[in-house]
Formats: structure tokens, C-alpha cells, sequence
């Protein structure tokens, strides 16, 4: 699977169940609906701009640096329009990003090159 | 009266032993090395001006055993057209009646002295695995080396690993046959206790008769030392590449032991001794599978050498799933913390 493909699924379902897990806060649970949308959101823009990185830089380190950064950038806009939660938000934000941005760079397919082009 | 310095004479004799490379498209350079049968000159190929390889028999006789020997060798070289095996460029006869053939002239260092900068296992394996991918070829060619050691196996300047030195090469299956004849009735005689500064040509050993044997103690199989040539097959280079495994995998200090770049476990070892079992049918039965295994283990995955422990599964599923359950973790417990933090 190409990289920008798997991070935005795994994105997307990490941040899914990462939004789900707002179901254990009980001050929360009524808006659990629109939690795990946002959450889906974030994951899978997250998950684009992490592919993207992957297909350009081939570093395990920096891929997870980048998810790390990608997902406390998004998770701190997030806290930033709750208003609070900030911890709650940020930290399993950010190690998401983290998981993803290891994900790409592990498991993420390289652009494949036309054959043409390989032969010149 | 002055006497000559040893080095002076030894300048002579070297003279004197140089090949008359007249008639030849070939100007010679320098001496490179002595092999069993003669010396390797490094030469300048005047035609295509490239450097070459000239292995030139010591014996003026090109009806000889040997000539037809070092014949043989450059055909089995010749049919063994892989990037891991060095290729023959040409053969012939000198003016002085000596043997020569023309090869790739590798610029690197023998795999002995090579892996002394290769400080992680690893990166040893992943040569060996090089190694057994031209043996295999070679086997798929019918062609067994028989001497497989260290020393003949030469890593390029640019990590390209070639595998020297067919002069001892059985050929299993022939297509063209051989103008050497078999060795059926071939014995070994074994250097004793050589020394630490001979040459490996020194350590190896001849024995003439129908056929030449040189083998390698350590690395030649417990069949090849008996001298059972019939029962000969590629599990007799399976147990030399399973001993080179042995000596690749082997620390070079037990401060490289402890450093995580040498984490050599039981597995390794169970490929060591399934390779080199003293019975042909406890090793494996190719060097695919040999390789296969290597790869397995170089990717954390069970090996077919060894049957792992409930315990060991574990271990290993960590070792290669590290991070990503490290991370897995952290999230898991840090989510476990806010829940707990949030209650209070």
C-alpha cells in the first residue's frame, strides 16, 4: 500500500478509536458523536501530511519525529477550539502521529518507477 | 666477497619466475599473490586497457595435471556467469609453455580482514547471505567449490562480494565435460598444525593421483576429509558456508559481544550446527534453505534450525516489533493515567 494511502487509513482509524476513548469521560460522553468525527478528521489529515513526508524523506526517525510534531500541531489547534482538555487532547494526539508517522516509513510502499523510465 | 641480501635474491628468483607475457595482448604489472597451482599477477590488458588478473601456472607442461587443471578452473568460471563470481576473461598458453588464464582484477580485501571493520552482525549476515547467493548459483550450474573459506572470498572497494578460487570445483551436472578427469580415487592429506604465517595455499592441502583434493580444516566437510568423493554433493558446501557462517558470527572481542549490534542468540547457533552437522542428511538440503533461514533470523522471524520456547516467541516478536509496541504502550498508559488524573 502506498504510503500516503496507509497513513491517511491508519489515521483515520487511529483517530477514530483515539476519539472513541472519550467515551471513558463521562463529562464528555454526550458529545462523543462529534468527538470521534473531529477526531477522525484530524487523524486522517494527519495521516495525508505524514504520507506525504514518507514518500520524500525515508527515515524512521525523522518519520516519527514528524508524525509527533504533525500530531501535536493538530491535537493543540483542537485543544485550542475546546477551550480545555488539553492534555487529554494533545498527548494521545501526538503519540498517534507518532504511531503513524512510524506506520508510513515501516510499512508504506515506495512510489513504484514506470518501467520506461528504469530502463533509460 | 659480497654476498647478495636475501632480499636482493628473492627480488631475483622473482625475476626469474615472472611470466614471458610476449605474444600476449597482456603487460605484466606486478605479482599479486600465490594461489595452489601458481601466482596471480596483477596485468595490464593492452587491447581494452583494463587491468586484469593473471593466474599462471608455475609448471611449463600444458599437458600436465595441473595445466589441465588450472583449464578446468577457468571453464567451471567461465559457466559460472554471476555478479558474486569473478569472471574469466580469457585462457591460453604463454611463450614458456606455462598455463594462464585472464580474470576480473578485484581491488578489495579478503572477507577475513574485511569483516574486522564490520562491527555488527547484521551487516555480516546480510554478506553471508551475498556468499550464498553465488554458491547457489553455482550449484544450480552443477558446480560445487570444495573450498570454501574466509580467504576466498574477496569483498570489492565497493562492497561487491565475489567468491574466488574454483580451482578445486566439482562439477556435479556437465553439459561440457570437464578435460580434467573425475576424482574418484582422490585423498586428502591435510597440512598438520600450520602455521599462523603460512599462506592459505600452505594451510590447504595437494594430494596428485587421479584427481587433485584441496581442502581447508575447519571448513571442509567430515565427508570431503574422509575422502568419500563420491558422496560429495552441495551438502558439502553447505557445511564450509555453514563454518564461515560460524566464523562470520563469531564476536571479535567480547566488548563487541556486548554492544546491541551483536545480539547473536540460539537461533544463529542452531543454523551454525544444522549446517555444519557431521551427517550430510542433518544439514540442510540447500543453500537456499540455508540462506532462507539467515534471512529469516536477520528479520526476526522463527528460524527452521530450532524450535522456539513459548518465552523466546515472545522475546523475539518484541525484539522486532520494538517501537511500534513501545508506542502502542505509551499511548495505552498514558491514557490510563488521564482516566486516573481525571477521576481524582
Amino acid at each position: 500500500m502506498n504510503k500516503i494511502l496507509l497513513g491517511l487509513l491508519l489515521g483515520a482509524v487511529l483517530g477514530a478509536i483515539d476519539g472513541a476513548s472519550a467515551w471513558f469521560t463521562p463529562a464528555v460522553r454526550t458529545q462523543l458523536a462529534g468527538i470521534i468525527i473531529g477526531s477522525t478528521i484530524k487523524g486522517v489529515i494527519a495521516g495525508i501530511a505524514i504520507g506525504f513526508f514518507a514518500r520524500k524523506v525515508h527515515s524512521l526517525l525523522l518519520g516519527i519525529v514528524f508524525g509527533l510534531a504533525v500530531g501535536f500541531v493538530l491535537a493543540f489547534i483542537v485543544a485550542q477550539m475546546q477551550h480545555g482538555y488539553y492534555l487529554e487532547i494533545i498527548l494521545p494526539g501526538s503519540i498517534v502521529g507518532m504511531i503513524v508517522g512510524y506506520a508510513t516509513q515501516r510499512y508504506g510502499a515506495a512510489t513504484a518507477v514506470p518501467a520506461t523510465s528504469r530502463q533509460s | 666477497m659480497k654476498f647478495l641480501s636475501d632480499k636482493a635474491l628473492e627480488r631475483l628468483r622473482e625475476g626469474a619466475d615472472a611470466p614471458d607475457l610476449a605474444g600476449t595482448r597482456y603487460r605484466l604489472l606486478e605479482r599479486v599473490a600465490r594461489g595452489g597451482m601458481g601466482v596471480v599477477y596483477a596485468a595490464q590488458d593492452q587491447m581494452l586497457e583494463r587491468r586484469v588478473a593473471l593466474k599462471v601456472l608455475d609448471v611449463p607442461t600444458p599437458d600436465g595435471d595441473l595445466a589441465l587443471r588450472l583449464n578446468r578452473e577457468a571453464r567451471v568460471l567461465a559457466r559460472l556467469e554471476h555478479p558474486g563470481i569473478v569472471p574469466v576473461h580469457d585462457v591460453g598458453t604463454l611463450a614458456d609453455g606455462r598455463v594462464f588464464y585472464a580474470m576480473k582484477f578485484v581491488e578489495g580485501q579478503r572477507l577475513d580482514k574485511h569483516i574486522e571493520s564490520v562491527h555488527s552482525l547484521p551487516d555480516r549476515l546480510r554478506l553471508f547471505l551475498r556468499i550464498c547467493d553465488a554458491v547457489a548459483f553455482a550449484h544450480a550450474r552443477g558446480v560445487l567449490h570444495r573450498d570454501l573459506k574466509p580467504a576466498n572470498v574477496m569483498i570489492g572497494a565497493f562492497g561487491e562480494v565475489l567468491v574466488m578460487d574454483w580451482g578445486l570445483a566439482k562439477i556435479l551436472r556437465d553439459s561440457v565435460p570437464p578435460e580434467a578427469p573425475a576424482d574418484p580415487d582422490a585423498t586428502i592429506i591435510q597440512a598438520p598444525n600450520a602455521q599462523p604465517n603460512e599462506t592459505d595455499t600452505a594451510r590447504a592441502t595437494a594430494v596428485t593421483g587421479h584427481g587433485t583434493i584441496l581442502g581447508t580444516p575447519g571448513y571442509m566437510s567430515p565427508e570431503q576429509a574422509r575422502g568419500d568423493i563420491a558422496q560429495l554433493d552441495q551438502r558439502s558446501d553447505i557445511f564450509s558456508l555453514g563454518a564461515l557462517l560460524c566464523f562470520l558470527a563469531a564476536a571479535p572481542s567480547p566488548q563487541e559481544a556486548a554492544r546491541s549490534t551483536w545480539r547473536k542468540d540460539k537461533a544463529l547457533d542452531a543454523i551454525c550446527a544444522k549446517a555444519t552437522a557431521i551427517n550430510p542428511d542433518d544439514r540442510y538440503s540447500s543453500v537456499s534453505a540455508l540462506s532462507a533461514d539467515v534471512s529469516r533470523y536477520l528479520d526476526g522471524l522463527p528460524v527452521t534450525a530450532r524450535r522456539e520456547t513459548v518465552f523466546e516467541k515472545v522475546a523475539r516478536f518484541y525484539r522486532r516489533y520494538t517501537v511500534p509496541i513501545l508506542l502502542i504502550a505509551a499511548y495505552l498508559v498514558m491514557r490510563v493515567l488521564l482516566l486516573i488524573f481525571s477521576r481524582r
